[in-house]
Formats: structure tokens, sequence, C-alpha cells
């Protein structure tokens, strides 16, 4: 009696175990990634077909086609590294956000930085330039000369009173 | 010496914007250039080179599974290709510009496609063609060089042929 309860007790255990394992070998098959699972390494690439959109925002018949890729190689179990690189194989560079530090493509990454540093020089010669005419400005200015007063001469005094003479006449 | 190097700078910064506008504004490989050559490997695995058909007349035709366009001469070409199969001096080549491939083959399935057609894998080959979009079709000379642009689909049987029966012998 005892003997068949343990026995009875063993299958249950092992049922259980079973039971247990099955959600773990399911997943490990690889379950369907979500929208935003796909999303997440949709909004990383571009359409190769309509210009800067990325391929997350895009609702053409071709991005749901890639869409529908990097769901199955998320599926697989690929990385988004892996799936970066599997895109980027079919079809080019430009699907990515950002073009690889290499080559040609480093020109992107550098004119930026040339522009910023030349606006830079350019300012400081600028500044130089303008710092420079105001101290020449400083040493030629020729010293105020304060206006004196002058005291009219007698016979200016006669002239004014002529005049003022005349005018009172007419 | 600061003002050469930041004038050498401007000039060079202009340089490549300049090549790179003359680049984006220029259309398709134009009829009487030399056709690009390139490297394709098919859906079957086979490698096919543009420089190998020397002597040969080439259609190549640029297409996409998510192009509606693309359609409607989809059978034409491939009955153009069983029309001149049997000479043997007209071969034909697909290039699937930018598309999936299981959407690929079951358009080929569909359209009953049997000449050799492959991806464009880093669209290296549309990027060399500069082609704008699809469908559109190069027909190369015997020479290598290009006798024919179709921008836009072939509406029928006879336009494909009209432009490669006068390049036979």
């Amino acid at each position: 009696m005892v003997t068949e309860n343990r026995k009875t007790t063993h299958i249950g255990l092992f049922i259980l175990l079973l039971i247990c394992l099955l959600p773990i070998s399911v997943s490990a098959q690889g379950s369907d990634p979500t929208d935003d699972e796909v999303n997440a390494v949709a909004k990383q690439l571009y359409c190769p077909v309509c210009e800067n959109i990325p391929l997350d925002a895009c609702g053409t018949q071709a991005c749901e086609q890639w869409r529908g890729i990097i769901r199955d190689k998320l599926s697989e179990g690929w990385t988004e590294d892996q799936i970066k690189d599997y895109f980027v194989a079919q079809y080019g560079d430009r699907v990515l956000a950002e073009p690889p530090r290499e080559g040609f493509n480093w020109i992107v990454y550098l004119v930026p930085l040339f522009i910023f540093m030349g606006g830079g020089v350019l300012f400081y010669l600028g500044f130089q330039q303008w710092k420079a005419s105001g101290q020449n400005r400083n040493e030629r200015r020729p010293e105020k000369k304060t206006p004196k007063s002058v005291k009219p001469s007698d016979q200016d005094i006669k002239r004014v009173e002529e005049e003022l003479r005349k005018r009172s006449k007419g | 010496m600061k003002k050469i190097l930041l004038w050498s700078g401007l000039g060079l910064l202009l340089l490549i914007l300049t090549i790179g506008l003359i680049r984006s504004q220029k259309g398709q490989v134009g009829v009487g250039e030399v056709a690009p050559d390139f490297e394709l490997i098919s859906f079957a695995g086979e490698s096919y080179q543009l420089s190998e058909f020397r002597g040969k007349v080439v259609v190549l035709n640029f297409w996409a599974s998510w192009c509606e366009s693309c359609k409607p001469e989809a059978e034409d070409l491939e009955a153009a290709y069983q029309y001149y199969l049997s000479r043997g001096d007209v071969i034909f080549v697909g290039v699937d510009y930018v598309d999936t491939e299981p959407e690929a083959l079951m358009y080929l399935e569909e359209f009953g496609i049997t000449y050799p057609n492959g991806p464009d894998l880093r669209t290296k080959i549309s990027q060399a063609y500069r082609v704008g979009g699809v469908p559109e079709t190069f027909i190369i000379d015997q020479d290598g060089f290009i006798a024919h642009v179709q921008i836009g689909p072939f509406t029928s049987l006879d336009e494909i042929l009209i432009r490669i029966d006068p390049l036979l012998d």
C-alpha cells in the first residue's frame, strides 16, 4: 500500500516536472517577438527605398516586408547587431541611421567638425582684428579741443548793433 | 598662412558639395555609355559576370516584388526570353532591387520567370547604373555599350522585341 502511494507520488512529481519544463522548451525554440521588440530594431534602420524614413515609421509594402524579416530573425534568436549586419549586407550602409566610421563615410563626421573649427577660427580672427583696430583708433585719436569762449570785439558789437537797428527800422 | 589654410578648407568643402550635387543630379547610365560591369549571384547561387557576355545582347531588368508597375512587364520579359532562347545570343538577367528573398521568389514563381535573377546585394549594381526606381531595363549591345534605357515598364512583348531585334545580325 505504502509502495503504491510512493509510486503514485513519483509519477505525479514527474508529470509536474514535465509541465514545468514545457514553457521553458517552448520559449527556447523562440516565441513570437512583440511589435515593440520588432520596432526597437526597425527604428535603428532606414527604409532603403523611401528617403529618410525609419523602418518603424514607414507604411509601404516594402517596409512591411522588411519588418517581417526582422520579426523572423528575432524569433530565430538573432541579436540586434546580427540583424543590422544582415540588412547592411543586403541593402548597403544607407539603411543605417549612422553610417559606419570607415573610408569615405568619415566625411560625414569630419565636415561638420571642420565647419565648426573653421567658424571658430574665423570668429577668433575677426575678434582679433576688431580688437586691433579698436586699439589703433584709440592711439590715433587726437586730443579733444574744448571750445574756448571768445569775447566779441568792439567792432563785432558795433556791427551787430547796426544790424539790429536796420531791422527795427525795416 | 592661416588665411591660406582657411580658404583651402572652404574650397575643399565646396568641391565635395559640388561633386555630391553633380552625382545626385546625374540620371541613369545613358545610351552610348559603357555598361558598368557587375557580378550577380542568382537566387540559385550561380554567379554571372556582365563582361562574360561580351558578344551577346544583354537585357538587364531591375525589379522588386513590392513594385506594382513591375508586374505587367514580368510575363512579357519571360516571353521575350523564351523567344530568343534558342538563338543563344540574347541574355536576360533580372536584378532584384532592395527586396526580401521570400517575396522575390514568390514573385518569380507567380510570373513563371525562368531566366537568371538575383538580389542586388548592397545595391551595388543599381548604384553603378544610377537606377532611380523600378522597373528600369538596360539593353546592352554586343560590345558592352548601352543601346536602350527603358524607364518604367514595357507595355507589350513587341515593345521589347523592337528594341532587341535591330541589335542582332
